[in-house]
């Protein structure tokens, strides 16, 4: 770990206003801010934990619980919405056995996530799993996509 | 044959969403296995082109046979073979799947300026655009216009900030000009906040390069040798999209030292934003530059006077930034030739929901709503009616169908209790609900308030508490009133933008459709079936077929009923996801 974080770290030398950057990284190297990384990176910067929790309960693309191996965000901007977004996330969560008030399913398979707005609102409603964006979904798809994954059938592939 | 070759392939992230990787694929192995690269003497290229705004029917694919341009539609990776062998060997188009005449009629009303090239250019190549005029602009500047005279070319143009306020962005970067010291910022806001808007996802990802010529244009203009551009990291295309512009611009020296042999030097860094909407503000979206937590800060001072470090900054949203080559090209008369008298040129919209041929749009200023609805937009889907369009996202309102011929420029979408925005456009038909519409704009700004000040904090969470127990049956006698008075309050006691504009929804849906929001509350019914709490599905027994199909869609197990005989629907069981409704053949499920 101490490695990968003096990696990051080397990267942002200059200033402070590289604290999101950090985080940033962080995130993307883990997968989420563990307690033992920031703790970490505040000492070797001299910069109080409570900055960077600061920053990271401020900010929605931050964690501080590990997320699932798979991960399914729902788009819920304002034409996803009109288009049943929310059918769609009910049903995730329903499938998934994500419990209340959680967005990661007890034995760290999935992650149901919430966006904003992805953007890509000619094709809504849009659902992103693992970094790939599926337009016009319906219930149905859905819960087949979600069956494939749950079997094992589909592996984790990087976005293009 | 000796042939010119050219195959452009819609790669926005609509495209990709479509199958647009697959696609490429199967051209290189069908033009390799027709032996096409072999036969075609003179060029056979295959490029990656940027949205060109017709995103529901994607995949798009051009081929361009010695200037002679087919666009075909939904294309497959299935398709291709078909395609290569009787278009472009050929020579025959396959006609079955060419674009409809509606995708012209789709594009002949617009005026693209901003979008002109998006769908053109390879947005991976430099090269591309500057084969179409690209970085002329630049030059231009820097050999024969002093820092005033590039500024006055803008101030002339009339061209005022895309971002949702419509500040002249001249009379911004004169004031900047002015501004003492050496050291100054200038930002491109790509943090591109509204939900429904995907204008700047597009235009970086479809022509980053005319987003930087704009900013290295003005970073001239008002001296500032630094420049950012803060961006989604929701947006990973166009982040790495502009990533490999810039370098490629600092390769080819229109950024970094001694630009163009003068003595003029601009950098330009990528931050990305980490999901606040607040911070597209620009006084939160300084803060979150310097690593802080987003919160706006009271103005004056404002970031031309005190911005990034402590120094004066500018901020320009994507679109306005991507319009300044094409006027220092084109010329500023030019431009203001286009629109209304007080807003000049074209805008980019995102048209959206319930609408026929969703997509980008570039139209001038001051076109009325309706022409954008009907012409460009195909109309409501599903031939429903139209109810109304809400610009302007969290912050703005809605346009109710009776004043569907407002033209669209700053001034009268202000009239009607709307904004311009960014340009979402998000049409919504008898189906959709005000109150929820509503609703759904507060939650957002509910949870996206930054907490810092008192008035957007509670007032917004307190809007949203009201709204809520309106839509679940529980609204009270004068919520209306207690709406409108608690609206006009946060309106104007707010810090920032977010909190000054998050009522505007309310206001606008009560404006218009307060007899909703009387149903809902007076009498416990949703007019447009929407709300949940307030509705009730039950089977018509005559139209029951007892053919199963809504048992077996049923998340809630809450429909029973003997094969072939009349289904029932156990109301305390039932979840009102209106699956059954959706799923009967027979028009057999009663919603109301």
């Amino acid at each position: 770990m101490e490695e990968k974080l003096d990696r990051i770290l080397n990267n942002y030398r200059e200033n402070e206003g590289n604290l999101i950057s950090i985080l940033q990284d962080i995130e993307s190297e883990f997968g989420y801010l563990r307690e033992d990384a920031i703790n970490w990176v505040s000492e070797r910067l001299d910069v109080p934990a409570a900055k960077f929790y600061g920053i990271a309960t401020f900010y929605a693309q931050f964690h501080l619980k590990p997320k699932g191996k798979n991960v399914v965000t729902a788009c819920c901007g304002t034409a996803c919405h009109v288009k049943g977004s929310e059918r769609l996330i009910n049903s995730l969560v329903k499938e998934l056995d994500i419990p209340a008030g959680e967005d990661t399913s007890e034995d760290l398979k999935f992650t149901v996530e919430k966006v904003n707005c992805v953007g890509a609102c000619s094709i809504a409603p849009v659902i992103i799993v693992n970094k790939i964006v599926h337009g016009k979904m319906t219930p149905d798809k859905l819960m087949k996509e979600m069956k494939t994954l749950k079997e094992g059938k589909k592996e984790y592939i990087d976005y293009i | 044959m000796n042939k010119d070759v050219s195959i452009k392939v819609c790669m926005g992230t609509g495209g990709i969403a479509a199958g647009g990787v697959d696609v490429i694929a199967s051209f290189e192995k069908s033009l390799a296995a027709a032996g096409v690269r072999a036969t075609v003497e003179k060029n056979c290229s295959m490029h990656k082109v940027g949205c060109r705004g017709f995103c529901a029917r994607d995949v798009l694919v051009d081929v361009i046979i010695d200037g002679n341009k087919s666009t075909y539609q939904y294309v497959k990776p299935d398709m291709v073979e078909r395609i290569v062998n009787e278009h472009i060997t050929g020579n025959t188009p396959v006609n079955d799947w060419l674009v409809s005449d509606d995708y012209h009629t789709f594009h002949n009303k617009q005026i693209k300026v901003v979008l002109s090239d998006c769908g053109e250019v390879d947005p991976e190549d430099i090269g591309s655009y500057i084969s179409r005029g690209g970085y002329e602009a630049i030059k231009q500047v820097l050999a024969t216009m002093t820092p005033q005279e590039t500024i006055d070319v803008i101030k002339a143009s009339g061209l005022r900030g895309r971002g949702g306020a419509g500040f002249p962005t001249g009379a911004k970067w004169d004031m900047a000009i002015k501004a003492p010291g050496p050291i100054k910022y200038l930002i491109c806001n790509a943090d591109e906040g509204d939900p429904g808007a995907f204008m700047d996802r597009s235009v970086v990802e479809g022509n980053p390069h005319a987003v930087l010529e704009g900013m290295i244009i003005g970073a001239y203009a008002i001296g500032a040798p630094y420049g950012y551009v803060y961006i989604r990291a929701e947006y990973p295309l166009a982040v790495e999209r502009l990533h490999l512009a810039i370098k490629q611009a600092k390769e080819s020296g229109f950024l970094g030292q001694n630009i163009l042999g003068k003595s003029f030097d601009f950098t330009i860094k990528v931050k990305l934003g980490a999901g606040a909407f607040v911070c597209g503000e620009e006084t939160a979206l300084i803060a979150s530059i310097e690593g802080k937590r987003g919160q706006p800060r009271a103005k004056p001072p404002f970031p031309v006077q005190k911005g990034l470090w402590g120094k004066p900054t500018i901020i320009n949203n994507v679109e306005t930034l991507a319009n300044v080559p094409y006027i220092i090209r084109k010329g500023a008369d030019w431009y203001a030739a286009m629109g209304t008298e007080k807003s000049k040129g074209t805008k980019v919209f995102a048209l959206t929901g319930k609408i026929l041929n969703s997509g980008l749009i570039e139209v001038p200023m001051g076109i009325p709503l309706r022409e954008v609805i009907y012409d460009i937009g195909g109309g409501i889907e599903g031939g429903k009616k139209l109810k109304a369009v809400q610009t302007g996202g969290p912050s703005g309102g809605c346009i109710p169908a009776n004043l569907i011929d407002t033209p669209l420029d700053y001034e009268s979408l202000g009239k009607v209790g709307s904004i311009m925005g960014s340009g979402g456009m998000v049409v919504l038909d008898e189906t959709d609900c005000m109150v929820n519409v509503a609703k759904y704009f507060l939650q957002f700004t509910q949870s996206e308030s930054c907490g810092k000040c008192v008035p957007c904090r509670v007032g917004t969470k307190r809007l949203l508490e009201i709204l809520t127990r309106i839509t679940e049956g529980r609204g009270r006698e004068g919520d209306i009133d207690l709406l409108e008075t608690l609206s006009s309050d946060v309106k104007t006691s707010s810090l920032c933008g977010l909190g000054q504009s998050a009522p505007n929804p309310v206001l606008s849906t009560i404006r218009y459709y307060r007899d909703e929001y009387e149903a809902h509350i007076y009498e416990k019914r949703c007019p447009a079936g929407v709300c949940k709490d307030l509705l009730s599905y039950s089977i018509l027994e005559e139209f029951c077929k007892g053919c199963t199909a809504c048992t077996r869609v049923c998340p809630a197990g809450a429909i029973f009923g003997e094969k072939k005989k009349p289904h029932k629907i156990v109301q305390d069981v039932c979840i009102k996801c209106g699956a059954c409704f959706e799923t009967c053949k027979f028009k057999a499920i009663k919603k109301g």
